[in-house]
């Protein structure tokens, strides 16, 4: 029997017993996504890649690491000079969890401005939410591993704001240090949820992510249904099957989303002090606060927010209120499929009203990115709240000016011209 | 399928680009597989721990055991007295190996007294058998028997580590690489930078 | 959609690489000289460890640090390294270096423990260790006899000022600029190798993305066709 036949033979063997091929054509070759992807359709594949590398560079990572408050410091120097090519297992994961906020953040974007969270999308984007969420705890954790100076005290800070929460905080607290303050107890847990817990379930969440969008079809730049018109066979006629013509196509992006990643690797592996920040190459020390406490940056938008109160009003202080606006952002981000009452999908179809709040969004969270990884008095005072309230103003007046202003008629077929 | 497939021509263009960025791409997976292979190898602070060790000889008695650890093994060394090495030449029918054909030692301790000076004995305590320390015993218990006797299954080694018949050890007792700096010290598990 | 994707890309890369420009420690309101060293000047880092170990090392350890790796980095030969370097604590090629005193005795003596200097390069800052090095003056008021610049109320003793005064200012500042060369090695002995080592697998990735772009190209005709 010839080479190839003998591989059909166990293809066959195997898909009795799994549906291998059933898969590959539901998911790949015959899952027909529309035609017309644009720049914006890359990030969920690169978002992939850079899940494959966080899990594979972690887990290596972790043989290496020692959990405790005497060994965390130490132990990533040894990574990083003693153990064989340890350096760049640890630049790739480190400068990775930057990269997979830098691909997502730019994901988020494109489903907000292609309305990819509308009917009939609406578990996806709670999914990709729930994933986000789960990105931030995953971050937030690994971040405090290294224990360097800035690990302690932002782990302090974050760690005090459910101290926060009234009646039951500061027991809370105390039992998620497993402590008086965040030291061994701590390292020990956070480790055993970044390397096991959160990662597990934000796989379980991602492959969710994916079944649900196969279930519906991909949206896209013109937020035309494809399905509303299907050739003889049933497939969509503006659709191209996904294997093989959006395979080779994503192979370009993802080269060179690996060109700038290992560009990063090599010669910014610190990212200027924004992927790591200089006081975590001291160890953590109790006694000492930074200069400048800043969080990493892909917190740093909610990091503002949280500052950005400094009124205590209605009953509760700055600092509750700072806990409830932050949470207030990130629940308002789940409600979004039932914000909108647009009778369109895409921003090309939409009104002027939504236009403009959409790029208000954008240069508000952006700007509260910028000074949430500033000192607090670096911009005046009212800035901060300025760009809150725009950033709520976006989402809570949405069924408003969704409903009001008047939207352009969306063409039936891609590529066909409205009207 | 029909509407998508491409005419013969194209199909050529298509399987050598196919081939191609293939090709690549497994390069580049074995190449990004080199980090994670290289860093299971002992690290520089293990080779650091298991970098050659010195004993000074003078303060070891003569005809006692002394034990010494290098890469997490136990390493014999007995300094023989005369009666001792005298002793190796009469055991010499009850061994499996006594000229230690077998490549259980450096090519300059393959000799009768299986060392690299005669009277002082280094051998890894770690019995071929199964891996158990052996306990060194001189002329007590077992009427005559000098040597190092395992523990766990009941293998005997002669006072140059050499194996007895009849017992489950199949070879001699393991010799580390080893010199002399001086007269009275010894170093186990010579590197290269420390022979120069 | 091709243009397009190639100006999106390339307005993604310039944002990227814009990113590290901005720094973040702008909390020092004193300007910093720049360093200008080069750290894959191996004649200057050889210069810069016999400095810090004839001055640093006799207060600060560098506990991260190891001969062997010096050695091999710098390409001192270990018998070099055993006679002129390895001294104090340390004994084996393979040991880091340790500082002559012990750090209670150096509190009593100095008012703090002096800081291990394996990463202060990097939690500091390449140009902040050089313009600290540059920054000491004569000062009859300070305890020590000398102040400096950047540290107001230094603790430590200007250990290099008879250096200092034997030697003219600018062959001072080309042995601070060694220095400061050799402890930004130390902060991070892999960079001179990864950064030589970089441009391969960027090279690489440029040739499959030529790859992967016939590729698609081959493809995509299928669109065009119809």
């Amino acid at each position: 029997m010839s080479l190839r036949g003998a591989a059909s033979n166990l293809v066959n063997w195997v898909d009795y017993r799994l549906p291998i091929i059933k898969t590959w054509k539901t998911h790949m070759s015959e899952y027909y996504a529309p035609k017309n992807f644009n720049f914006w359709y890359f990030f969920g594949v690169l978002a992939l890649v850079v899940l494959a590398n966080q899990l594979l560079s972690g887990i290596w990572l972790t043989m290496f690491y020692v959990p405790t408050a005497e060994g965390a410091f130490n132990s990533i120097e040894y990574i990083m000079r003693d153990v064989s090519s340890g350096w760049v297992i640890r630049y790739m994961h480190e400068v990775g969890a930057s990269f997979f906020f830098i691909v997502v953040y730019l994901h988020i974007f494109r489903g907000l401005m292609y309305g990819s969270y509308q009917r009939p999308r609406e578990l996806i984007w709670i999914f990709g939410m729930f994933i986000y969420c789960l990105m931030m705890a995953e971050g937030f954790l690994g971040y405090v591993l290294p224990y360097g100076n800035m690990s302690y005290w932002g782990a302090k800070v974050i760690l005090n704001l459910i101290g926060a929460i009234p009646v039951v905080g500061e027991g809370l607290q105390v039992w998620v240090q497993g402590d008086f303050a965040v030291g061994g107890a701590t390292l020990g847990r956070f480790f055993a949820l970044h390397v096991a817990l959160v990662p597990l379930i934000l796989i379980v969440g991602v492959f969710l992510h994916i079944i649900a969008l196969h279930q519906v079809g991909s949206n896209n730049p013109e937020g035309i249904e494809i399905k509303a018109h299907l050739d003889a066979d049933g497939n969509p006629l503006d659709g191209i099957p996904f294997h093989p013509y959006y395979t080779v196509s994503d192979l370009t992006p993802v080269v060179v989303f690996l060109i700038l990643f290992f560009a990063c690797i090599f010669y910014f592996p610190g990212g200027g002090g924004y992927f790591i920040e200089p006081p975590n190459y001291l160890p953590a020390d109790q006694l000492s606060t930074p200069d400048h406490i800043a969080p990493v940056w892909y917190f740093a938008p909610f990091y503002a927010m949280l500052r950005s109160v400094t009124l205590d009003v209605l009953g509760l202080d700055a600092k509750a209120w700072g806990l409830l606006i932050v949470s207030g952002a990130m629940v308002t981000l789940f409600l979004l499929p039932w914000l909108d009452k647009s009778a369109v999908k895409s921003i090309r179809y939409k009104g002027w009203v939504s236009k403009v709040m959409l790029l208000l969004f954008a240069i508000s969270f952006v700007s509260l990115g910028i000074l949430g990884a500033k000192p607090a008095d670096w911009a005046p005072t009212w800035v901060a709240p300025g760009f809150t309230m725009v950033y709520f103003a976006y989402f809570l007046a949405m069924p408003v000016y969704t409903r009001l202003e008047k939207t352009k008629i969306v063409p039936s077929r891609i590529g066909e011209s409205s009207g | 399928m029909g509407k998508f497939s491409g005419d013969e021509t194209s199909n050529g263009r298509r399987m050598f680009l196919s081939g191609t960025t293939s090709t690549l791409f497994t390069m580049g997976a074995v190449g990004l597989s080199i980090p994670y292979v290289r860093s299971w190898n002992p690290s520089t602070r293990a080779r650091a721990a298991g970098s050659p060790i010195k004993v000074d000889l003078s303060k070891i008695s003569e005809g006692s055991l002394h034990v010494e650890e290098w890469r997490g093994k136990p390493i014999y060394v007995v300094k023989r007295t005369k009666t001792m090495l005298e002793s190796l030449e009469k055991v010499a029918d009850k061994l499996r190996d006594p000229e230690s054909e077998d490549e259980q030692q450096p090519l300059y301790a393959k000799n009768k007294n299986r060392s690299r000076i005669p009277a002082v004995l280094v051998v890894e305590g770690i019995c071929t058998h199964l891996g158990c320390t052996p306990k060194y015993r001189v002329g007590q218990d077992d009427g005559d028997f000098s040597g190092f006797f395992c523990p766990c299954h009941g293998s005997r080694f002669d006072l140059a580590g050499r194996v007895y018949k009849g017992v489950p050890a199949p070879t001699n007792l393991k010799v580390p690489p080893h010199y002399f700096a001086d007269a009275g010290t010894l170093v186990i598990g010579n590197e290269e930078w420390e022979t120069s | 959609m091709g243009r397009q994707s190639l100006h999106a890309l390339l307005l993604t890369s310039a944002v990227i690489c814009i990113l590290p420009l901005c720094s973040t420690a702008s909390s020092n309101p004193r300007e910093l000289l720049r360093s200008g060293i080069d750290i894959h000047n191996k004649a200057s880092l050889r210069r810069g460890v016999r400095l810090y170990m004839n001055y640093c090392a006799t207060c600060h350890s560098a506990k991260f640090m190891r001969f062997e790796r010096l050695s091999e980095d710098l390409e001192m030969a270990p018998e070099v390294v055993m006679t002129d370097l390895v001294r104090f604590g340390a004994s084996k090629l393979s040991d880091t270096i340790p500082a002559a005193i012990d750090s209670e005795t150096a509190e009593k003596s100095f008012g703090v423990a002096p800081p291990d200097l394996t990463l202060v390069a990097k939690y500091r800052g390449i140009d902040w260790v050089y313009s600290y090095l540059m920054g000491f003056y004569k000062d009859s008021s300070a305890p020590t006899g000398y102040n400096n610049h950047l540290l107001e109320n230094v603790a430590m003793p200007w250990v290099m000022a008879s250096l200092q005064e034997a030697s003219s200012e600018k062959e001072f500042s080309e042995l601070m600029r060694d220095l400061t060369n050799f402890m930004a090695y130390m902060s991070e002995p892999v960079r001179p190798f990864r950064e030589s080592f970089g441009k391969y697998v960027l090279g690489f990735l440029m040739i499959l993305l030529v790859s992967v772009r016939l590729l698609k190209n081959e493809y995509w005709r299928d669109m065009n066709e119809q």
